[in-house]
């Protein structure tokens, strides 16, 4: 029995790498047009079978499957740390200002500094998410008790609307800022430079390994600000280390497909309940991989469904996130299998 | 303690008490004797705050009824039924800012209607609360201001402002030092003595109960297992029996009620039988 | 002690009988009410007389009563007067159906518009705007059908042998996030003057307005208003808990269902009106406890001082960038910012926050 117990872990593992090699490979596969699953292979391992395959393969096909894989793994990671950071299962990535800053940054350089290429905005993208995010840290810290998850989270409000307003102010008046910030508000894969992924992949890659080696320090902190102190956690670097790694991964991930933070949101919870079928308890060294995991596989079923429900034409991978999503999350709260706050 | 009518009947029949599917209480039969003291004891989860909400009616019972006077609690309007019976539940909370006049003039709100929400009565009875609980100097402080003695001070004047001859309370007692605990006691105390209230509450410390209640009902796993005097009900056999521990039981020399002393696992060999 | 406490000492309040009718009157209370009354009256006024085309004071109040030059009347009274007056009524009802929300899940914090029916409302509005889907209805129409329509699938959702609030807010957080996420999309599907059309609606605006929007939302808070300030005893109770305020005689379950018909219907019929202004529900009940006084958001301040930032936030944002007109709800979510974080540096210096 006990053997039996400690294989469904293992299980899970396989099974998930599965799923999510299987939506790669449909990924590939899929879209305006088909390309049948044989070809695709070869075209991937270097004997295209022509070069119109070749071409949608390698210069569409993988560098979209690639950051769906990149930038899922970024929020849904992200949004498990946000949660254990706040304890808070409610919490989304987004909390911390990151979609405003974001938001704020695409369309001041696109009014303001008249930035035309259509790329290059994320790189303001970027800086504006880190920005609002280290305001709303610098603002949470504010007082006495330091970061706590309730100031944060206030602090993450008020920022954001404030940005969202400002943001609201540019675009009503700025017609090229409107067209650039709806399409990116929406949240998609495509239209994307094909080496953004790796303009990206650095920051992915630090805030990666922050998050996942806090993991311990994190399921010390599910126990209570004074509990983890006295289990040696030092409290103000564990909750700094969050913010960065949340700060790295969300913003580049939301400065290149939008803010699709909701990924952030249901995705732990998914992680949760998965991991209590494979006997895992709540362990944050699980369940953040889990969550690296999963939020790809939503991410990708939508992107394909988007491509596949209505072709040509392309419904953004960001819509059907929480049109998936949303409907889970309600069944979740439902069944009561949500975490009480 | 004689009056002239009959008190309050609170009695239960029969009752089951459930949460979502999970039985707490079984087929209990209670009937609360009117204007005394009765303490509800009891290991955890064994029923006891259950039992206080079904009597305040704030559990439907599954099964059973509780009466009032004869009359289903069911069937009694809200209003009347808030003018004869009041509870106050477990560290209840009050909104922040919020003054101890405020707090106890609330207690009024079953006697006041939207054209008379304020009448000399209640004038009254909020200044009459106030000094019997003696809080007429602090009536302007707010109550999260206060310490924890005085706080519950203050809710159980809310609880004498509504002018009930019934009053549930369910730990009024925890959180608070030894000092404020015996404090809050001796005040239900004078509620009972001078104004002839029946007074139900969930005690968790055995010695107060003893000390504080003419009645105790001993509750275990949903059952009431002995009720009584505390005289009668709490011997060493009894405590062992709902507590599931070992214990000593002489006569408390200040109130010559039964003195609980338990013994552990470090302290106290079972002893030779010590007269009482 | 702070200068607060030893107020509270000196201003108690007092009771006023004339019978048999009698009542509790709180002196800071009125005062204050008086004086938002006054500030609300001025800036309706002025929020008239400025524009394109300005009016006097003195012309105004000629305007007003119908004297004076017709080409003033006109103006004042089919352009600017409706405008003033949604103003007025849409922050009347978005600061009472926040008070009842706040008091209801005794949560400073708590807010009408988590509970996703003003998300609902906006996609009810750029579906309409962008794929035609409005029957024909006007946009206000479709904004309330959005927020009601939304507000019975949340809670139908939430429903499970009865709806906590708890479970209502957690449906209603997965519905917002639908919403908003379709929102999006349409606004990326529509062409572009469709969007900024649209954007100008969910920003929470007054432009525009006319009789028609004063009318139905005058007509509902006619009913909803009395409704509310009739629940005031009920507010006071379940202040306490629900527990203690079933002892008191309060009916606890009809009391938060009729509590929240009455948040929901103003908050809707707001919405309709002049689109999800930002941060009034949220901030006008606080700016309200704290000048009177209270410890609980008051009912009749909290309306005024919506009505208030309404209408500042609409002057300010009609005169700050001279050449256009901004929409009422970008100041308010700029200027209700600080006014949160006001808030929570309160809290943090008083030890509670967090």
């Amino acid at each position: 029995m006990n053997r039996r117990r400690s294989l469904r872990p293992v299980l899970l593992c396989v099974l998930l790498a599965l799923l999510l090699t299987a939506l790669c490979l449909l990924s590939i596969a899929l879209g305006a047009v088909s390309i049948p699953p044989g070809q695709a292979l070869r075209a991937l391992f270097g004997h295209p079978d022509s070069q119109l395959t070749q071409n949608i393969i390698w210069s569409a096909r993988v560098p979209r499957t690639a950051l769906g894989l990149a930038a899922g793994a970024a929020l849904g990671l992200s949004g498990a740390l946000m949660q254990a950071l706040t304890r808070n299962p409610l919490a989304d990535p987004g909390i911390l200002g990151v979609s405003a800053g974001a938001a704020f940054g695409i369309v001041l350089a696109i009014a303001v500094l008249g930035v035309g290429s259509l790329y290059g905005y994320v790189w303001f993208a970027f800086a504006g998410a880190l920005a609002a995010s280290v305001v709303v840290f610098v603002l949470g810290r504010s007082g006495r008790s330091g970061a706590t998850p309730v100031k944060l989270a206030l602090a993450g409000v008020a920022v954001t609307s404030l940005l969202f307003s400002l943001t609201n102010a540019i675009v009503l008046t700025d017609p090229d800022a409107l067209n650039r910030y709806r399409f990116w508000s929406v949240g998609s894969l495509a239209d994307q430079d094909s080496d953004v992924v790796l303009r990206i992949l650095p920051f992915l890659g630090v805030g990666a390994l922050l998050a996942l080696a806090m993991a311990p320090a994190l399921n010390s902190l599910a126990l209570g600000d004074d509990v983890a102190a006295s289990l040696g956690r030092r409290l103000h670097l564990v909750r700094l280390q969050g913010v960065t790694a949340v700060m790295l991964l969300t913003g580049a991930a939301v400065a290149v497909i939008g803010p699709v933070v909701f990924l952030g949101l249901v995705v732990p919870h998914i992680a949760r309940i998965l991991s209590q079928y494979a006997g895992i308890g709540p362990d944050n060294r699980w369940l953040l991989p889990l969550s690296a995991v999963l939020a790809p596989c939503l991410l990708l079923a939508a992107d394909i469904v988007g491509r596949m429900v209505d072709r040509p034409v392309e419904i953004q991978a960001g819509a059907l996130v929480a049109f998936i999503g949303g409907p889970f999350f309600i069944a979740l709260v439902r069944r009561r299998k949500l975490a009480e706050v | 303690m004689t009056s002239t009518e009959p008190g309050p009947q609170l009695t239960a029949s029969g009752l089951h008490l459930a949460y979502d599917n999970r039985l707490v209480v079984e087929n209990l039969d209670l009937a609360v004797p009117a204007g005394a003291v009765t303490a509800i004891v009891g290991a955890n989860a064994c029923g006891k705050s259950t039992l206080l909400r079904a009597l305040a009616r704030l559990l439907a019972p599954r099964q059973g009824v509780v009466q009032l006077d004869g009359r289903a609690l069911h069937s009694i309007p809200t209003r009347e039924l808030a003018q004869r019976l009041g509870i106050l539940p477990q560290t209840p909370v009050a909104p922040e800012g919020l003054t101890v006049i405020d707090l106890v003039s609330r207690g009024r709100s079953p006697h006041q209607t939207w054209w008379r929400q304020w009448s000399e009565a209640d004038e009254r009875a909020v200044r009459e609360a106030l000094e019997e609980t003696d809080l007429t100097d602090l009536a302007d402080r707010a109550v999260d201001e206060l310490s924890g003695g005085q706080r519950q001070r203050a809710w159980i004047a809310m609880a004498v402002a509504q002018g009930t001859p019934v009053l549930l309370l369910d730990e009024p007692t925890t959180y608070l030092d030894l000092a404020h605990q015996i404090d809050v006691l001796d005040l239900i105390t004078d509620l009972n003595r001078r104004e002839n209230r029946t007074v139900v509450m969930v005690l968790h410390d055995l010695n107060q109960a003893c000390r504080y209640a003419d009645h105790i009902v001993a509750m275990k796993s949903g059952r009431i297992v002995a009720e009584g005097p505390p005289a009668e009900v709490i011997t060493a056999a009894t405590v062992e029996d709902v507590f599931d521990l070992r214990c000593q039981v002489i006569t408390d020399p200040v109130s010559n009620t039964p003195l609980i002393i338990p013994m552990g696992r470090h302290l106290g060999a079972i002893p030779a039988p010590v007269s009482r | 002690m702070t200068a607060l406490a030893a107020d509270r000492r000196t201003r108690r309040p007092f009771r006023l009988a004339v019978p048999p009718v009698s009542g509790v009157l709180r002196p800071r209370l009125i005062l204050v009410c008086a004086a938002l009354v006054l500030a609300v009256c001025l800036l309706l006024c002025w929020g008239v007389a400025i524009g394109d085309y300005p009016v006097s004071f003195p012309d105004v109040v000629k305007a007003l009563a119908g004297s004076g030059d017709p080409g003033t009347v006109l103006v004042v009274q089919e352009l600017r007067l409706p405008r003033a007056l949604t103003g007025l009524l849409v922050g009347v009802a978005f600061g009472i159906s926040g008070a009842l929300f706040q008091t209801m899940t005794r949560n400073p914090l708590a807010s009408p518009d988590m509970i996703g029916l003003t998300e609902g409302a906006g996609t009810a509005v750029v579906a309409g705007i962008v794929l035609g889907w409005d029957g024909g209805l006007g946009i206000q129409t479709l904004g309330l059908l959005g927020a009601l329509g939304t507000a019975l699938l949340v809670y139908l959702l939430a429903w499970k042998n009865g709806a906590t609030g708890y479970r209502i807010i957690l449906v209603g957080i997965g519905v917002s996030w639908m919403c908003t996420s379709a929102t999006d999309y349409l606004l990326a599907r529509g062409r572009q003057f469709e969007a900024q059309a649209a954007l100008g609606w969910l920003v929470g605006n007054l432009n525009g307005r006319t009789w028609s929007q004063v009318d139905t939302l005058a007509l509902t808070m006619v009913v909803l208003v009395p409704m509310a300030l009739a629940t005031g005893r009920w507010l006071r109770t379940l202040q306490l808990g629900d527990d203690v305020a079933a002892g008191l005689g309060t009916p606890v379950r009809t009391a938060r269902l009729v509590l929240m018909l009455v948040g929901v219907g103003l908050i809707a019929f707001g919405t309709a009106a002049a689109g999800p202004v930002a941060f009034v529900a949220l901030a006008a009940p606080q700016i309200a406890q704290r000048l009177a006084g209270t410890a609980w958001p008051p009912l009749v301040a909290s309306g005024l001082t919506g009505a208030l930032v309404v209408l500042g936030s609409d002057l300010v944002a009609r005169e700050v960038i001279p050449g256009t007109e901004l929409p009422v709800g970008i100041v308010t979510g700029v200027v209700g910012a600080p006014v949160l974080l006001w808030l929570l540096i309160r809290t943090n210096r008083a030890g509670s926050g967090g």
